[in-house]
């Protein structure tokens, strides 16, 4: 790893440190990594913004015969002005005056995304569920075959329990209808249902989650062992004392500030 | 005597070498497979437009070879061969062309590395001036948009000027294929609609060199259709529900008094703002990482139109971050008509509802800071959350806030379910508003949801017995009607 590499390593060592340091409480490190984050972000976005939507979709086009063309005028899709123009009225938001106008692409947008959405929701959410809902149980194979094969996703009984939490689920899911008697029984069943699968849920992304830490960690580790050269890869010896210069410079940050912290609650204490 | 000796010693002398010059440039023919070892030809090959599609695709249907699974089961796969014309093997050719001239007359061109295909063209065209490079350019431009043109002339020309290409290749088993392309005229895979395409179907040996064609069938043409009968009952469900949000709607209108059953998560609402009012302490309302376009965030305004209302009556403080600047747009909307609703318009501050970020997690760490340093009383989730609802929701548990929390993300609702008081789960959040809101078009609909809901319960039981039933008897009649409710793509 070449110095300046290095560098920015440890620059990524210090806002994990600084982050992982909100576990603590709020703190100065934090609120520096914090605002670095949101500031390059917010940039980030800008000119994301800027160079893959409204130069390349708008300023500048190419028009299926090749041909490039200045905001659509003159070519064969002039139609493309008409998103330029209800964009355009969202800046008359820094008028008092004429703030009203933005609302039109605002209703338009939602109302446009509102209907397209209601067959793909009915498609994805209701249909292709009802259907996969009415499938031949395996009745060859009710129980499964073999130890704990009986809730096998094969099994006919697996297929039926699916059956029964889809409808029960479905009922917990009435809201005109008071949750009572053998009805809130039914709910009951679908409510113990979704939280069985809630649970399978977090603790697959739980697992996830823990290799992300784990990778934070490694990151650390071999930070460390790069400022020591302890994989030998340090190109350019001269600069070996540097790199471990930057590592005590920043476990120094952490221990001193952890030291104030522990002196600050003692004094508290006292107090 | 001598001359002739002579003339007659020269003509055969000619005639060998031309013997032994005609035996050196003969090549031996191929040998043409015993036919023997030939499979059989598929049959009753068919070739129609693809259904309820956009176009650009054609399908394929045909009697398997009789050495196909049988006879001498020698058929390994079936390739689908189209009629090309020339013209539309060279369009590729001049498109790369283009490109190399774009490059060359842009900016950063740098020379082509030696022996590659940009160094071919490159040096067809390296003593070229600027000029004339874009006045190669423009040309090559119309030529390529007039030869997209004679597609369609060029494929009814067939069989002159082209050749067959493998467009599709099925396995041993198959009777069917398609040749599915694009409408993008600019890629390879461009397909045009309302051309005549001819196709035949090889069946392929293990030995690629022993195939039967089968006869050639066409002139074909793929063009879109405007209704995709594969999502009937797509739109047979849109109408019926369509119909019962009306009924309802009306019906709530005419004064008819529409139950709602109590919902923990939305009661609490009103007493979480009572308490931040009680403390001192603003209200943080989170509307999740969704754009104005997404349901869960649709549904999350009017919650959020609620709540500003409540907050103006009581004079506290409202804090609203939003991820996305159209959905703070419309958020600014929402609380200003909030505020104007209350009889408050002079409370009512720009900056309440204000843009953090577009990036997840840097807005998740501008978010945390700002629940850790304002300590909010009451921190509300509702709408489109991803990974970050578990950070929200702890960080909030940490400073001591009331958390109401409402998303339709299945995987984010445990996380809520753990770290808040109060979790609002699915369709919970679409009814909240209703319940909220007590207004007839949205009582009205949340009825027919119900209505819906009962309707899918109903047919998801008879579809599985009829299912089950077909399978049993082998009703055919059965199995049409649970088929009705597949959707196709």
């Amino acid at each position: 790893m070449d110095f300046s590499t290095f560098l920015w390593t440890t620059f990524a060592a210090f806002l994990t440190l600084a982050t992982y340091s909100f576990l603590y409480k709020d703190n100065p490190f934090y609120k520096i990594a914090e605002h670095i984050v949101t500031g390059v972000a917010a940039g980030y976005f800008a000119i994301l913004l800027w160079h893959n939507g409204l130069v390349p979709k708008l300023w500048f086009q190419r028009i299926d015969d090749g041909d490039w063309w200045w905001l659509w005028l003159n070519s064969s899709k002039p139609w493309y002005l008409i998103p330029a123009i209800l964009g355009m009225l969202m800046w008359t938001r820094f008028s008092k005056k004429y703030q009203w106008v933005s609302r039109w692409p605002m209703a338009l947008y939602i109302g446009i995304s509102a209907g397209i959405a209601v067959p793909l929701e009915m498609s994805n959410r209701v249909n292709k569920q009802l259907y996969d809902t009415m499938a031949d149980l395996n009745w060859a194979n009710f129980f499964g075959q073999g130890t704990y094969a009986m809730f096998d996703t094969t099994s006919g009984l697996s297929q039926l329990l699916i059956v029964i939490g889809v409808v029960a689920a479905l009922i917990y899911f009435f809201f005109s209808k008071a949750h009572t008697g053998l009805f809130g029984g039914v709910a009951k069943v679908g409510i113990w249902t979704l939280m069985i699968g809630f649970g399978a849920s977090f603790g697959f992304t739980v697992m996830a989650r823990i290799s992300l830490f784990i990778n934070r960690m490694q990151f650390l580790g071999g930070w460390g062992q790069e400022a020591f050269n302890a994989s030998g890869t340090t190109p350019n010896p001269n600069y070996s004392a540097w790199y471990q210069v930057f590592f005590w410079l920043l476990a120094l940050l952490v221990i001193g500030y952890a030291a104030y912290e522990i002196v600050k609650h003692l004094r508290s204490r006292k107090t | 005597m001598k001359l002739k000796l002579f003339v007659v010693s020269l003509v055969v002398l000619l005639s060998f070498s031309i013997a032994f010059a005609q035996e050196d440039t003969l090549t031996v023919p191929p040998i043409p497979p015993d036919s023997a070892l030939l499979p059989a030809a598929v049959t009753g090959l068919v070739a129609k437009d693809t259904d309820n599609d956009h176009g650009h695709a054609i399908t394929l249907k045909w009697q398997p070879s009789a050495d196909d699974g049988a006879g001498r089961q020698s058929v390994a796969m079936y390739e689908v061969f189209r009629w090309v014309p020339d013209l539309m093997t060279r369009i590729p050719a001049l498109r790369d062309t283009l490109e190399y001239l774009k490059l060359r007359t842009g900016d950063g061109w740098s020379p082509p590395e030696p022996g590659s295909r940009t160094d071919s063209i490159h040096n067809v065209f390296a003593s070229l001036d600027d000029a004339q490079l874009e006045e190669r350019k423009e040309s090559l431009e119309q030529t390529i948009s007039q030869a997209i043109r004679d597609l369609p002339a060029a494929h009814a020309a067939y069989p002159e000027d082209g050749d067959w290409q493998q467009v599709a290749v099925a396995p041993a088993g198959s009777a069917t294929a398609a040749d599915v392309g694009t409408k993008e005229k600019d890629t390879p895979d461009y397909l045009p609609d309302y051309s005549d395409f001819y196709y035949r179907v090889d069946a392929v040996t293990a030995d690629p060199a022993i195939r039967t064609a089968s006869e050639i069938v066409g002139p074909v043409q793929s063009y879109g259709q405007w209704f995709n009968k594969g999502r009937l009952a797509v739109s047979v469900f849109v109408l019926i529900f369509g119909l019962l949000t009306i009924f309802f709607v009306q019906h709530a209108r005419r004064g008819a008094d529409l139950y709602v059953r109590p919902m923990a998560g939305i009661e609490a609402v009103d007493d979480a703002i009572g308490r931040a009012t009680e403390m001192g302490r603003p209200i943080l309302y989170v509307l999740g990482l969704g754009t104005a376009d997404m349901i869960a965030t649709i549904a999350s305004f009017t919650i959020l139109g609620r709540v500003a209302r409540r907050v103006a009556e009581y004079q506290t403080k409202l804090i609203v971050p939003a991820y996305e600047p159209v959905v703070m747009a419309v958020a600014q909307e929402v609380v200003k008509t909030a505020y104007y609703d209350a009889g408050r318009p002079d409370d009512y501050d720009e900056d309440i509802v204000f843009f953090v970020t577009s990036l997840q997690f840097a807005y998740v760490a501008a978010v945390n800071g700002l629940m850790l340093r304002e300590l909010p009383a009451t921190n509300v989730y509702m709408g489109k959350f991803f990974a970050e609802s578990l950070l929200l929701a702890e960080t909030g548990a940490v400073a001591g806030s009331i958390q109401i929390a409402g998303t339709d993300e299945i995987a984010q609702i445990p996380f809520f379910i753990v770290a808040c008081d109060y979790t609002l789960i699915g369709e919970e959040l679409y009814a909240a508003s209703a319940y909220l809101g007590r207004e007839p078009i949205l009582l009205g609909s949340l009825k027919a949801q119900d209505w819906a809901k009962a309707g899918v319960i109903a047919l998801a039981v008879a579809g599985l017995a009829l299912s089950n039933l077909a399978v049993a008897y082998d009703w055919s009649w059965a199995s049409s009607i649970v088929d009705f409710f597949r959707v196709v793509d």
